[in-house]
This record gives structure tokens, sequence and C-alpha cells, in this order.
């Protein structure tokens, strides 16, 4: 089996960004205003990004960070996983059925929309999956990522678990490849995902 | 001289709240400039919002998806639209 690094990581949770262990942006204020401070960080201009749903801009953002200084070829896999799937953005159409249902929100009805927000963003035309697992399941991620590797599917894979519920997310996202500084055995995966960083 | 009407400034207001379109304002849409395509660069699920739009706010039913290109090509052409269909 092929043995995989991380390349760069990055950890977005409790109004913080955080890079490779360390903290590189941080505001105390709700997800919505957390989110376009963040895109403002970024220093970019994509309007795109403030039409997509909730669970999309965090995976933008992240996916932004963590690629910004790493050449990616097209094939680069996306493989990603969470608990709520696209709940946050089900309940916001559920809402505006009652009124006039909003194609707008319809279309980030799915999980994966985020995985072709990321592909259309660095022109991937790569392998994507997205997993509902009950909870961080480093293993699973691992396994699949290593699979494409090995079947030459792609060179690098993006993988992340990438959750939000009632306000509140969870992400953590990492550059996989078989060039490594540091190996990604699960419990280093889970030693990463698992810390503090105050 | 162009005529700018409440109508204008106000469509112009709710198309970019309804379609989320962060960082611009009313004065930085012309009344005749495209709103796809190479002008605002509006996609097909924001003319479905305008779709949407012009049932909630106008009271128009647009039966014919297909007229929406010409309806949608500006401002000007919406606001007509809008003044000869309007039942709110």
């Amino acid at each position: 089996m092929a043995n995989l690094g991380v390349e760069h990581w990055v950890r977005i949770k409790n109004e913080r960004i955080i890079l490779d262990g360390e903290v590189i942006f941080s505001s105390e204020v709700d997800i919505a205003r957390f989110l376009k401070a963040s895109f403002k960080f970024l220093n970019i201009k994509y309007p795109k990004f403030h039409k997509m749903d909730r669970l999309s801009k965090l995976g933008f953002i992240a996916s932004e960070i963590v690629l910004k200084n790493n050449n990616i070829d097209e094939e680069t896999a996306l493989v990603f996983s969470n608990n709520s799937s696209s709940l946050d953005s089900d309940q916001n159409y559920q809402e505006s059925v009652k009124d006039f249902p909003s194609p707008s929100l319809f279309v980030y009805t799915l999980p994966n929309i985020v995985l072709g927000e990321i592909s259309i963003r660095h022109q991937l035309k790569s392998e994507n999956v997205f997993f509902i697992e009950d909870e961080f399941n480093a293993n699973l991620l691992i396994d699949y990522s290593k699979q494409l590797i090995e079947s030459k599917k792609a060179n690098k894979v993006l993988c992340a678990w990438l959750n939000l519920h009632n306000d509140e997310y969870d992400v953590f996202l990492w550059l996989s490849s078989e060039s490594h500084k540091k190996e990604a055995s699960e419990e280093q995966i889970r030693k990463i995902y698992d810390a503090d960083y105050d | 001289m162009p005529i700018m009407t409440d109508l204008h400034t106000e469509l112009k207001a709710s198309i970019i709240e309804q379609l989320n379109l962060e960082d611009m304002e009313v004065s930085d849409i012309e009344n005749d400039e495209p709103l796809f395509g190479d002008g605002l660069g509006l996609d097909s699920i924001d003319a479905l919002e305008l779709i949407v739009l012009l049932e909630k706010d106008y009271g128009i039913k647009l039966t014919d998806p297909k007229k929406g290109r010409e309806i949608f090509e500006s401002i000007n052409k919406m606001a007509d639209f809008i003044e000869a269909n309007r039942t709110k």
C-alpha cells in the first residue's frame, strides 16, 4: 500500500482558522459574519462565493488556504465526509418552500455540491466522493485516498471532514500525496483533528 | 438623459439582494447593460430566481421560461415588461 503524507492541513472551528498548527485568522462573530470575514481575509475576487451555501463557503475557504501555495494538477482528487450532509441548506430550502421555493437554495441541497464548487475554482477534472459518516473517520478517508493513488487515478488527494450543523462548523482539510513531509497515518490525522491549538 | 424611475431603482435593489450580488450597488448597474453574459454575469439559476421575483413582487407568472431571454435582457426591458403586465 502507498505511504501517504500530509503536505498541508487546515482546521476551521470555533471562529478560528488554523494552518499547519498556527492560527492564521480569528474573528469571534456568528457564522455568517465569520464566513464573510474569512473570505475578505483570503483577499481574492470571486463573486460566486457570495452565492454559495454555507457548507460550500466553508469548503471553499479551507481548500483555498491549503491550495494557495501548492501546485496541484487537474487530477487531484477530492475525498470529503461529514455527519450532517447538506442539512443546513435543506432546512433553508424547506423554509423557502412555504413562500416561493428558491432555485438558488435548491441547487445546494446535496452535500457534494461543494466538491463541484472547488473543482470549478481549481479546474479539477478528477475523482470525487462525499461520505456521510456518524463521526470523523480518518481511516475511511486515508484508505480511499490510498486506493485512488495506487490505482493511478490521482497523484494528490484533498481530504476533508466538513461538517456544519446548527450554526456550528467543524472543518479539517488536508492535502495528501505520496511525497510527504509528515506521515498521514490514522493516528497522526486523528491527533491533528483532536488537538486544541490554544 | 436616461429615464430612471423608482421601478428601475427598486428592480436593481431587488436583484442585488435576491441574487446575492455582494459588493455591488444600485448605481453600479446601468439601465441598458446586459444582465447575462458580459454584463452582470448572471447564470441560469439566477434566471430562475428572476422568474420567482417577477411572480413574488409583481404578480406576473411567466408561463414560457423562454420569454425570459428577452425580458431579462436589461433593467430597461424588465421594467417595461413589468409596467405592462404587473398585477400588484
